[in-house]
């Protein structure tokens, strides 16, 4: 690696905005090519206005064998030479950037909107610009006698959220699957310039409804960081139960609907069913299933009584029991591993080009989990092994899964059992002016990464979200290459990823 | 075989006995808030003020919540003083038109039933299509969950049928982001008349969290007439549930 000075940070850390180091646009890419061939990922990419005809760009590096975050920024005005063609997973990044800034990755091979909305640019002279239909662009094509096309979304066939998926065939094969989004696209990142104010939470905790937790935690942890605020161990210990809780129900409802998908009824019954209970565990503690108002700046919502966590234990250890019972129906059962086994491979190296991360990620041998690599909050204290499987298949992603089902289960039985004394909730300060930090967190989907930055006013003059799912829809494409149609759902499933996360 | 067999048998019957019997909620759970404006400070307007998306309105010393952008955060009950809104279990909330959603503590006039002729004909068989127009798949997550053994839509003759063309209505969830508008407009253009519209969750009645943001629309409304609003962020399935059997005519 070239002598860089990157700032190495920890998982939320606060630095001056001024110590991010500013460099020329050529050490910048270099730097950013020679560190992820070295085995970093990019946790985050992305651009904030510096001046009226300027971007500055931030990349943010996840170092996951020394835990270390590495930032380093370069100032750009309308183009740069784009790293892709050497460092696939900026790809989506680099389009994001283009599509926020007009800010062209020059050499780019796969240049196009993401989220089909109007760009934030002002002061470049823009002629007033057409509203932006969403998947109005050019698709990759295979061309030939044979060859068909299938075109499916943005409205499906289930209660699902909406997508545009392309796919070239022949005959039942895929040769490739495009994947365009942005109908969920809210403008979530733009309403929080200017903030906190008092919608900021109800943005994070809707990024992904599913994931209010995990995207909850990681604002906290990023705006107690920010204002320099402690949280005290006990509101740790009930995030870590929030969090984990929350891993619990979508696990088990995957479970459940990768039995659905290939018509095993049992499990998907089964499932559907003890997801309910994880929920309502969620809800015994603060009233609403999806943990709406437990994760707050400064601690958590609602405390846990002796009577609260007996409750929960009894829950946890019978929902233990029925989850085994059903998940082991689907490993004994030969037509299930027919359909599970070698469909939708990806493999490691694949995963690593792109930047995958969470469930995905560890299917496929590489063995990277923030609660392990980048522990903050409770995480510092109980540790939880990383889970991961070596086929890289649908079965692979199910069975880390149910892996983690039983790990998380142990890791809140821990907890209820010792919770620490004290305040669960304490007022935090506001943030300091002309802050810079990252947080990250894993969510039940994967990796987490949150960047705020604060103006010289204390508040938010731009906030960077990545959903773990942005860096695994590619892989969900790369999973589908030479695979029948027909097993589209069943892929799908088994990466389980988020439209609205994605969009935000 | 036999393993699935006496998996079953552990597993047990699950089916909830709504709505003959009395559904067990959570303690902690929000539900229609008690509004008391007796009880409330001349001149305050902490609760107002501290609500995220603007459904609190004090005119004339009297309050009342418009239940359609609730977000049912309490914010308003932690910041009041005065105990003049404090959340309670109830969890009954569907109405027909956004008038009788906002609560100014009088009775709540729940969903009626559709008229004679729509009755006659959904009443014993409901399908419908969901569309999700920029949720955040809580709804549709409780929403789903109403099909699993748990709820059991089916033995109401409700059901989520695959393509609009085979609906008699569509259940739409989210704010109706501006990139899922002509994608709506289109779905309920499909679904062939006569056809209802169930807005659910509080993004699909104002916009919820999002509104008044430049890439929503502020609920489905805007775009397509719509027969009953079902409140909640998220609603809790049974408020779904409710919702559906009371605009069916099985619950009075």
């Amino acid at each position: 690696m070239p002598a860089s000075n990157a700032i190495s940070l920890y998982n939320c850390q606060a630095v001056d905005a001024g110590k991010i180091p500013v460099v020329g646009i050529n050490e910048f890419i270099n730097f950013v090519i020679e560190a992820v061939k070295s085995g970093k990922r990019i946790a985050s990419f992305f651009a904030v206005q510096s001046s009226s005809y300027q971007v500055r760009l931030f990349a943010v590096l996840a170092d996951d064998n020394a835990g270390n975050i590495l930032v380093l920024s370069s100032n750009v005005s309308d183009k740069y030479p784009s790293l892709t063609p050497d460092c696939p997973q900026a790809h989506l990044f680099e389009r994001e950037i283009a599509e926020q800034w007009n800010v062209m990755p020059q050499g780019h091979p796969w240049l196009k909107p993401v989220r089909f909305h109007n760009s934030y640019s002002t002061g470049k002279g823009n002629k007033k610009e057409e509203p932006v239909i969403p998947s109005v662009m050019d698709f990759f094509k295979v061309e030939g006698e044979e060859i068909h096309e299938v075109a499916v979304g943005p409205v499906h066939a289930g209660i699902i959220e909406p997508g545009h998926f392309r796919f070239q065939c022949f005959g039942e094969n895929v040769l490739n699957l495009e994947i365009s989004l942005g109908y969920q696209h809210r403008g979530i990142e733009r309403a929080l310039i200017g903030g906190p104010d008092k919608r900021t939470l109800h943005y994070m905790q809707t990024l992904a409804g599913d994931t209010t937790i995990g995207h909850t935690t990681a604002y906290c942890q990023l705006m107690e960081s920010l204002s320099g605020s402690n949280v005290s161990p006990r509101a740790q210990s009930l995030r870590g139960i929030a969090l984990e809780l929350e891993r619990l129900a979508n696990h088990t409802g995957d479970l459940g609907a990768l039995a659905g998908d290939i018509g095993y009824l049992p499990t998907s019954s089964f499932c559907g069913r003890i997801r309910g209970d994880f929920l309502n565990m969620t809800a015994l503690i603060c009233g609403n299933r999806f943990g709406r108002g437990q994760v707050i700046p400064g601690g958590v919502g609602f405390d846990i009584n002796k009577q609260h966590s007996d409750t929960l234990a009894g829950k946890l250890a019978r929902a233990l029991r029925d989850v085994n019972v059903a998940a082991d129906l689907l490993w004994n059962t030969s037509s299930v591993l027919a359909r599970f086994e070698e469909t939708g491979v990806v493999q490691p190296e694949i995963c690593k080009e792109l930047g995958m991360v969470g469930v995905p990620a560890r299917a496929s041998g590489v063995e990277i989990d923030c609660r392990f690599n980048f522990p903050a909050g409770i995480y510092r204290f109980a540790q939880i092994p990383i889970s991961s499987w070596h086929t890289g298949d649908v079965f692979a992603r199910a069975y880390v899964r149910w892996l983690e089902i039983q790990r998380s289960i142990d890791f809140i039985l821990d907890q209820v059992k010792m919770l620490p004394e004290g305040q669960i909730r304490t007022d935090i300060k506001p943030p300091s002016p002309g802050k810079f930090c990252v947080s990250l967190v894993e969510g039940w989907r994967g990796e987490i990464c949150h960047v705020g930055l604060t103006g010289t006013d204390g508040r938010l003059s731009h906030y960077k979200i990545v959903d773990p799912s942005f860096h695994n829809w590619t892989g969900l494409a790369m999973a589908l290459r030479n695979q029948q149609i027909s097993d589209f759902p069943l892929c799908n499933k088994s990466f389980n990823l988020s439209y609205c996360g994605h969009d935000l | 075989m036999i393993k699935a067999l006496l998996a079953r048998l552990q597993q047990k019957h699950r089916t909830v006995s709504f709505p003959k019997g009395t559904p067990v909620l959570p303690e902690r759970f929000r539900g229609r808030p008690i509004v008391d404006s007796a009880k409330c400070a001349a001149g305050c307007k902490l609760c107002v003020d501290s609500c995220p998306t603007g459904a609190i309105k004090k005119e004339n010393n009297a309050l009342s919540i418009d239940l359609g952008r609730c977000l049912f955060c309490a914010q308003c009950q932690e910041c009041c003083s005065c105990g003049a809104i404090r959340f309670s279990g109830e969890y009954r909330l569907a109405a027909r038109t956004k008038r009788d959603l906002i609560f100014s503590g009088q009775e709540m006039k729940l969903a009626e039933a559709l008229d004679k002729r729509m009755k006659k004909l959904f009443g014993r068989s409901l399908k419908l299509r969901q569309v999700s127009a920029g949720g955040c798949n809580a709804c549709e997550t409780d929403t789903n969950v109403l099909t699993t053994v748990v709820y059991d839509l089916g033995r109401f003759g409700i059901q989520f049928v695959a393509s609009p063309r085979h609906a008699d209505g569509l259940l739409i969830t989210g704010p109706v982001t501006e990139n899922m508008k002509l994608a709506l407009e289109k779905t309920y253009d499909a679904v062939p008349d006569p056809k209802i519209t169930i807005a659910v969750g509080a993004c699909a009645i104002s916009g919820g969290p999002y509104v008044d943001l430049p890439q929503v629309n502020n609920g489905a409304d805007k775009i397509i007439p719509v027969d009953l609003y079902i409140p909640g962020c998220p609603p809790h399935p049974l408020t779904i549930l409710d919702g559906l059997l009371r605009l069916l005519g099985r619950i009075k």
